[in-house]
């Protein structure tokens, strides 16, 4: 193996993927180091992947790729202890020809997405851990791994190693991830046969459904928890703050036991059999935990640079971004010959401003304080929603004029006029 | 509507994990007396890997690790110190799935 590249790239999930092979296709030499056995063995999504980031990588990628279902319904609840009222959106206009979102299993994409990378002439190494960064004074001009011999040259390394970052707070180019702004989320595979999923949703043969739900599942702490339909398995899942779990002492495992006992989640659960149970950090802090993403030699990518609109649950289209933008930045660079110092590679947070990413998490820049400071949304306004429902469907002699009247009570008594003007001020502004 | 703790080995045993033997790559250099915001690891942890031992010392046992970076982050948060790294390359979880 040469000891020196054009570029490294640390770490093999949709972040340094994506840098890699943009970067492989533009005939830079490339280096992607992995830690796991293989590409995924590490990683954890729920995982809704978004086909448009992918397309613009991969424009053929659905002839191969290992996708689950596309998704044809969205059903958002709001959980109490016994009830949910929710909202669905299902159209066969996600039946389209080329759809937009599928499910996936992390562990088999992440795979062939690397054998893409290779495949376009990128050297792909795994089973190895990077250490820390070489420096010469504050320049970074490699990587140090774990194996012996292990320091390796480049121009410039992107950092694409996931929410820890670890090998930037080695080198002291990040801090430590505060408790406040990152979610633990713990996750079981639960399989059953193609066709009991499909009758259980309601779904055809490679049709999907997302649940997403919130409310007291949670016990007050910020989060949400889901279930996706993979072809043959269903993903069930739940995170919250590690801040929140750290005050409420709450076990996860008991938390997310808890969620699949639920009446309303259960029988969707009924008879599957687990085969896994994992668990990995998702970065909340949004817009203002994005840390310092280049500087002489280097650029940080994807969850890395706290790339996640948590609200929309994006973050491996993000990291897809990121890791695009941050390998084409290097490529303009090195065609016009100007070196990788930290001045000419701001031209990379540049980028990122203008597009989506930074667009989308300035935009909700606010929510992640707002949502902190009032919990109320997750624990009383779920209980006064399954309340009103619950008064407005039973049939039970009282007029509808005093049950309309129940239920405003219900509110005020709940959460009182200036509380509930406020809160909805405060989505409103952290939303808009 | 608490139910009772789930034994979380019972969940660990569905996982694959290649554990590189005699080399934790989390440990505590200086014994750690678990104050009361160190003893949250013992439930927050989603593997319950770490416990408090007879004498009050924090103690790990790190074959069910995930590798996510919780106890580091809420003991740095508290202004303790565990070390902590990802095991050598190729050890440690193994998600089948993730
Ligand atoms: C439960 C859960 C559900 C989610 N659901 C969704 C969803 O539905 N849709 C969505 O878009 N996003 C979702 N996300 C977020 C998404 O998973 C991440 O945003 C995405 O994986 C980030 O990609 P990445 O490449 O930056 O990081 P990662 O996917 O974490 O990849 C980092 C890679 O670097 C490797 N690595 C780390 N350190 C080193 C080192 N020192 N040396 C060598 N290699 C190293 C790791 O092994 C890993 O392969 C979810 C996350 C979780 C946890
Ligand atoms: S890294 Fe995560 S799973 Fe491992 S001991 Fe720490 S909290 Fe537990």
């Amino acid at each position: 193996m040469p000891e020196r590249f054009d570029a490294i790239v640390v770490g093999a999930g949709p972040a340094g993927n994506a840098a890699a092979l943009t970067l492989a296709e533009a005939g830079v030499s490339v280096l992607l180091l992995e830690r796991g056995e293989y590409p995924g063995s590490k990683n954890v999504q729920g995982a809704i992947m978004y086909a448009d980031q992918l397309q613009a990588l991969i424009p053929d990628f659905r002839d191969d790729a290992p996708l689950e279902r596309h998704i044809v319904e969205q059903r958002i609840w709001m959980l109490d202890d016994s009830a949910h009222v929710g909202t669905h959106y299902r159209s066969d206009g996600f039946n389209e020809e080329l759809p937009n979102r599928y499910t996936i299993i992390r562990a088999q994409f992440d795979k062939w997405f690397a054998k893409k990378v290779q495949a376009a002439g990128a050297l792909l190494i795994c089973e190895t851990t990077v250490t820390e960064l070489l420096k010469d004074g504050d320049r970074v001009v490699g990587v140090r791994t774990d194996r012996a011999g292990g320091d390796i040259h480049a121009d410039v390394v992107i950092l694409a190693d996931g929410v820890n970052a670890l090998v930037a707070q080695r080198s002291g180019l990040r801090d430590e991830l505060k408790p406040d702004n990152v979610a633990l989320a713990v996750k079981e595979m639960h399989f059953l046969p193609e066709e009991v999923i499909q009758q259980r949703f309601n779904i055809g043969e490679n049709e999907g459904v997302v649940i997403e739900a919130a409310g007291t599942i949670t016990d007050g702490m910020l989060g949400t928890g889901f279930i996706y339909t993979n072809r043959e398995s269903l993903s069930v899942g739940i995170g919250c703050l590690v801040s929140d779990f750290a005050a409420s002492k709450t076990r996860p495992y008991d938390l997310l036991e808890r969620f699949k006992q639920h009446p309303s989640i259960r029988p969707l659960l009924a008879g599957s059999e687990v085969k896994e149970y994992a668990a990995h950090l998702i970065p909340e802090g949004g817009y203002r935990a994005v840390p310092k993403v280049f500087g002489d030699g280097w650029l940080m990518a994807g969850d890395a640079g706290q790339f996640v609109n948590s609200l929309h649950r994006e973050g491996s289209n993000m990291a897809m971004t990121t890791g695009r933008i941050a390998a084409e930045t290097v490529i303009d660079l090195k065609r016009e010959g100007k070196p990788m110092n930290g001045r000419n590679l701001s031209l990379y947070r540049k980028r990122l401003e203008d597009s989506y990413v930074m667009k989308d998490l300035r935009k909700y820049r606010d929510l992640p304080q707002v949502l902190h400071r009032n919990k109320q949304f997750v624990t009383t306004y779920p209980k006064l929603l399954a309340g009103a429902a619950d008064t407005w469907f039973r049939v039970d002699g009282v007029d509808k004029r005093s049950k309309e009247r129940q239920i405003v009570r219900s509110f005020l008594k709940g959460r009182s006029l200036r509380g509930l003007v406020g809160d909805a001020l405060r989505l409103a502004r952290a939303v808009r | 509507m608490m139910i009772n703790s789930v034994k979380v080995e019972e969940k660990l045993f569905q996982n694959r994990y290649v554990v590189d033997e005699g080399r934790p790559h989390i440990s505590i250099s200086e014994p750690l007396k678990a104050s009361p915001a160190l003893r949250t690891l013992v439930d927050i942890c989603p593997a319950g890997c770490w416990s408090v031992q007879p004498d009050g010392q924090l103690s790990g046992t790190l074959d069910g690790c995930f590798e996510c970076g919780t106890c580091r982050i809420v003991a740095k948060a508290v202004g303790q110190e565990i070390q902590w790294a990802y095991p050598r390359g190729g050890y440690g979880i193994l998600y089948k799935f993730g």
